[in-house]
């Protein structure tokens, strides 16, 4: 069975009908998608079912020749780094679909707007062809930049048009540096190639590696997002429709995260290290600037959003760290981040629809008239700020002891970005849950069936993982270490490079 | 009585099997168009879609030709590039044909004329592709220039005459600057047959400024018709103040045919001086490029912002032709083919929206298209992705090729500002999207609910997302044909 290819191509199979069937009710439209997604989870458990968590190194691998002249193959396969990605992709497809059940507007095309986006985002994370990888990671541009325009807040086109610009020029250096790859692949053995496995082993001179190194960063540094190219980031967020929301930071920006593991580290080891001090620096200014910035935001959403450039900000101060705690951390905490700030974007999606406002000096009181509601938002708060027991607590410890190991004055300043993380969430829950019930806000409806059915299996999840990390961190670690490893050891198995001090960044020339 | 023998070259009309077609099927269209004044238009057009298909069958069947790689006195080559070439050309004539028919018949312009000017204009086109002698170069050039002049004032619209006048002073211009040019290349290699050229100038040792004054004033006339920046001043005025639909066959038409031409004369003839005429054809790609995308932003009109953005793509099949080589030829061919493919359809979406004659072409009325026509919507949606190159569409495919053909031959940094500029043309490109989108429509003005010119346009859309998920389909055609023979 073709486990991969199924689970990345099943939710494209609703596009069509989606968009074809113009008479299709609304109900229809919605529940269609939900069942899709609910199918195509399915389907990815039988990938983790299939999966070996002893082997460090690509496994379930599917190929095919699609374009011969261009050497373009649809080349797929899994490690421990991507096997959560997707199904994390996978898991909170249903869950945005089924918060997305009061959209009225154009439901078809929203619908298959979220489909066609998860197979390109599944794709992603699975993709072991550069070219198929950069093909997939450009299909997710135009979906997601309708769902951020077409059924966002008031600024939305504002918001979709710079997530989009910001988007498309980190590409355009990552489409560069794919092509002068495949250009200089020719001496390979298998000749000119985008098989990411076959590039690791190509002999760059160090310059050109730098070079390679900074379009691929850039790239990935946008979609992370990396201080400081995040200014996109508060604004799709804040603007963008709940399950839109959601998904963008639990799955998008770990598309950038994942690139630096993924290409970044393991096609330019020397130049990983070379720039390792530079973006942990970056890392953590983005740990601090986004928890500083966290703190005075009065809307709550955008309060999120900025905690998530914080938040980022360790998986990547792990992953940089290269070793074996810190890379296994990132990873980890790429799954979480991807639960509690999706579950904290859900909530507050929930609570605006009911007060209409995002405001929390408008707020206060909602412990009162929507207990469960407040219960739920704390527990998630907690998650979200690392409590032992809870989800995050694992991969940041973990992340902190990697970089511990490498840089003290760095780790002890990203560990300050927990004390503000305790701050501002559990301030914002406070202004939200306690003080004198508003008269506007006294009697909205505690959570309904639907929004219980849908944030449930996510707070279980932030437990299972609290409680349990092993379940995933046995899967996460032997490829991490295999990353981590292959850094430190600096090259590529075989055959390493001349070393060439002439500045002309790209060697020979016409 | 002495016999006396005659010496003349024997004489194979094969390779220009398609051009007799065309132009029999022109004369039919235009004599019956002239004796039976009351002709149905629809039998007119039967019959140019019939010469169009019968060239097709006849190009096709030049794919495997066995005899001299150049007939008629080395004047027309007889290779696969020009069979391809010809066959892209010949689809959008099919295309031209049937958004005339349709736009002059909503225009109530009606004129029989039509069928035999585009068929005509078609054969030089064609013709062109062809060419191995710098003289069918100029005549084919003629051929097809001339018609188009004609053709861009068919309408009684005063914008139309302009645009007319305007296309026939710069083309001539343009016309005399080519004419110019192959005056310097007989001067300096004493022939204007293509492979003569080759061989004189690779024989050549001492200062070749003649030839390269002759590369210059080719070079010009070219980019006045690919329409490459500095050349470019005329292409938005006459897009926009042409009838849609020979805007969307010209738009197509003159830059696959004129840089088919290209590539046989720098490839070819001007072989020997690649080194010198590369950077000035990478300068100009990066010049259009840039300038194509940035002026395209400023634009309210959308014919006026297509012609910018006809202008940047003619920049990037520039990037892949300054790779001078064999990757090169077939990143530039499929480019085109993406090209003719999304400019088609997104006039053809144009033509639709504006109802009957030009009366909707500001941005502005696409406001809320998505509420309107959902299905026009989206297949501008797809067009407009094509063009700035977002799989799954042609569009990528064809930006990935030429990108790659350039780096490879080296040119890395030509390829940076491509790729720069295609954010930027991006930005132009959303903003349609924006306003079919996200924004409500000002006013219930239906667009045009022809359903036959929605087929029509289907087409276009099809084989962009064919050639979007499944290029080889073509790659292994283009690259057989990316071989010049001389």
């Amino acid at each position: 069975m073709k486990w991969l290819t199924l689970t990345t191509f099943l939710p494209l199979v609703g596009v069509p009908v989606l968009l074809a069937w113009r008479g299709m009710r609304d109900d229809l439209a919605r529940a269609f998608a939900l069942l899709v997604s609910v199918i195509t989870f399915i389907v990815s458990l039988g990938m983790l079912g299939r999966f070996d968590g002893a082997l460090s190194g690509f496994q379930m691998i599917e190929q095919a020749t699609w374009v011969r002249s261009l050497h373009l193959r649809y080349l797929v396969g899994v490690d421990g780094v991507s096997l959560f990605m997707v199904l994390l992709t996978t898991f909170l497809m249903p869950i945005a679909i089924l918060a997305s059940w009061k959209i009225e507007k154009n439901v078809r095309l929203y619908m298959a707007a979220f489909l066609f986006l998860e197979t390109g985002m599944i794709g992603t994370f699975l993709a072991l062809d550069l070219l198929l990888f950069f093909l997939f990671f450009e299909a997710i541009l135009f979906p997601m930049y309708l769902i951020i325009g077409a059924w966002g807040g008031e600024r939305r086109v504002y918001a979709a048009v710079k997530f989009f610009l910001f988007t498309m020029l980190g590409s355009a250096f990552l489409l560069v540096a794919i092509l002068v790859l495949y250009s200089k692949s020719g001496t390979l053995p298998g000749g000119p190639t985008f098989d990411v496995r076959e590039l690791a082993h190509l002999s760059l001179s160090t310059t050109a590696a730098r070079w390679l190194f900074l379009a691929f960063f850039v790239a990935f540094a946008v979609k992370v997002p990396l201080f400081p190219l995040h200014t996109w980031l508060p604004d799709a967020h804040t603007e963008a429709p709940t399950a839109g929301s959601v998904i963008l930071a639990a799955v998008l920006l770990k598309i950038g995260a994942y690139g630096l593991i993924r290409f970044n580290l393991t096609l330019f080891p020397e130049a990983s290290r070379h720039f390792a001090g530079f973006v942990q620096v970056l890392a953590v200014i983005g740990i601090v600037y986004g928890a500083v910035v966290a703190l005075i935001q009065t809307d709550v959403k955008r309060l999120v959003a900025y905690s998530s450039v914080s938040h980022l900000g360790f998986v990547v101060l792990g992953v940089f760290a290269f070793t074996q705690q810190g890379m296994t951390g990132g990873v980890l905490q790429m799954v979480n981040h991807g639960l509690s700030t999706g579950a904290l974007f859900l909530l507050v999606g929930m609570v605006y629809e009911r007060t209409h406002t995002r405001d929390l000096s408008e707020m206060g009181g909602l412990g009162r008239t929507m207990p469960w509601f407040s219960g739920i938002f704390l527990f998630v708060t907690l998650s979200s700020l690392g409590l032992p027991g809870l989800n995050n607590f694992v991969g940041e410890f973990l992340v902190i002891l990697g970089t511990f190991a490498r840089n003290r004055a760095l780790g002890a300043i990203a560990a300050s970005g927990v004390v503000l993380a305790a701050i501002y969430l559990l301030w914002a829950y406070q202004r939200m849950a306690h003080g004198p019930v508003r008269e506007a806000h006294a009697r909205h409806a505690d959570l309904s069936v639907r929004e219980f059915a849908l944030i449930t299996p996510v707070l279980a999840m932030i437990l299972v993982i609290g409680l349990y990390p092993r379940l995933l961190l046995d899967r996460i670690d032997p490829s991490a270490t295999r990353v981590a490893r292959q850094v430190q050891a600096g090259q590529p198995p075989a055959g390493q490079a001349a070393v060439s001090s002439v500045p002309a960044p790209f060697g020979e020339g016409p | 009585m002495i016999a006396q023998t005659l010496s003349h070259p024997r004489l194979v009309f094969a390779p220009i099997g398609p051009e007799l077609v065309l132009v029999s099927a022109g004369v039919i269209a235009l004599l019956g168009g002239a004796v039976l004044r009351r002709i149905d238009h629809r039998a007119l057009l039967s019959i140019s879609l019939a010469g169009v298909v019968g060239a097709a069958i006849v190009a096709v069947a030049l794919w495997n030709w066995g005899g001299a790689s150049t007939v008629l006195g080395g004047m027309v080559a007889a290779d696969r590039f020009a069979v391809v070439a010809r066959l892209i050309l010949l689809g959008v004539a099919a295309m031209g044909l049937v958004y005339g028919f349709h736009y002059f018949r909503r225009s109530g312009e009606e004129r029989a004329e039509l069928y035999p000017l585009l068929l005509f204009a078609t054969a030089g086109m064609t013709l062109i592709t062809a060419a191995a002698d710098l003289i069918v170069v100029f005549l084919a050039l003629e051929i097809l220039s001339l018609s188009l002049y004609v053709l861009t004032g068919f309408s009684r619209r005063l914008a139309s005459a302009e645009a007319s006048m305007k296309y026939f002073l710069l083309g001539a211009f343009s016309s005399a600057f080519f004419l110019y040019g192959i005056a310097m290349v007989y001067g300096a290699t004493g022939s204007t047959r293509l492979s003569s050229i080759a061989h004189a100038l690779a024989g050549q040792t001492g200062s070749q400024g003649l030839a390269l004054a002759a590369v210059a004033l080719l070079a010009v006339g070219f980019g006045f018709k690919v329409a490459a920046v500095p050349f470019h001043m005329w292409t938005p005025d006459v897009y926009q103040g042409a009838p849609t639909a020979v805007t969307a066959f010209m738009s197509a038409g003159t830059k696959v045919a004129a840089f088919a031409a290209f590539v046989r004369v720098f490839a070819v003839a001007f072989q020997p001086l690649t080194w010198d005429w590369t950077p000035i054809v990478w300068t100009i790609a990066g010049v259009t490029v840039v300038v194509g995308s940035v002026l395209a932003i400023a634009q309210s009109d959308v014919k006026r912002m297509l012609a910018y953005s006809s202008i940047a793509h003619a920049g990037f099949v520039l990037v892949g032709l300054s790779a001078a080589n064999q990757e090169g030829i077939g990143a530039a061919l499929f480019y085109l083919l993406a090209y003719a493919t999304m400019i088609l359809g997104a006039f053809g979406v144009v033509m639709l929206v504006s109802i009957r004659g030009e009366h909707r072409t500001s941005l502005a009325s696409y406001a809320g298209l998505y509420r309107r026509s959902p299905f026009l919507a989206g297949l501008m949606t797809l067009f407009l992705l094509s063009m700035a190159g977002i799989p799954p569409t042609a569009g990528f495919i064809a930006k990935v090729n030429v990108f790659r053909a350039a780096i490879d031959a080296g040119h890395w940094p030509v390829a940076l500002v491509g790729v720069l500029a295609s954010v930027a043309a991006a930005f132009f490109y959303i903003r349609v999207m924006v306003l079919m989108y996200m924004q409500e429509p000002p006013d219930e003005l239906e667009p045009d609910r022809s359903l036959a010119m929605r087929l029509a346009i289907a087409v276009p859309a099809l084989l962009t997302l064919v050639l979007g998920l499944f290029p080889g389909l073509v790659l292994g055609f283009l690259d057989k044909a990316s071989v010049l023979r001389w």
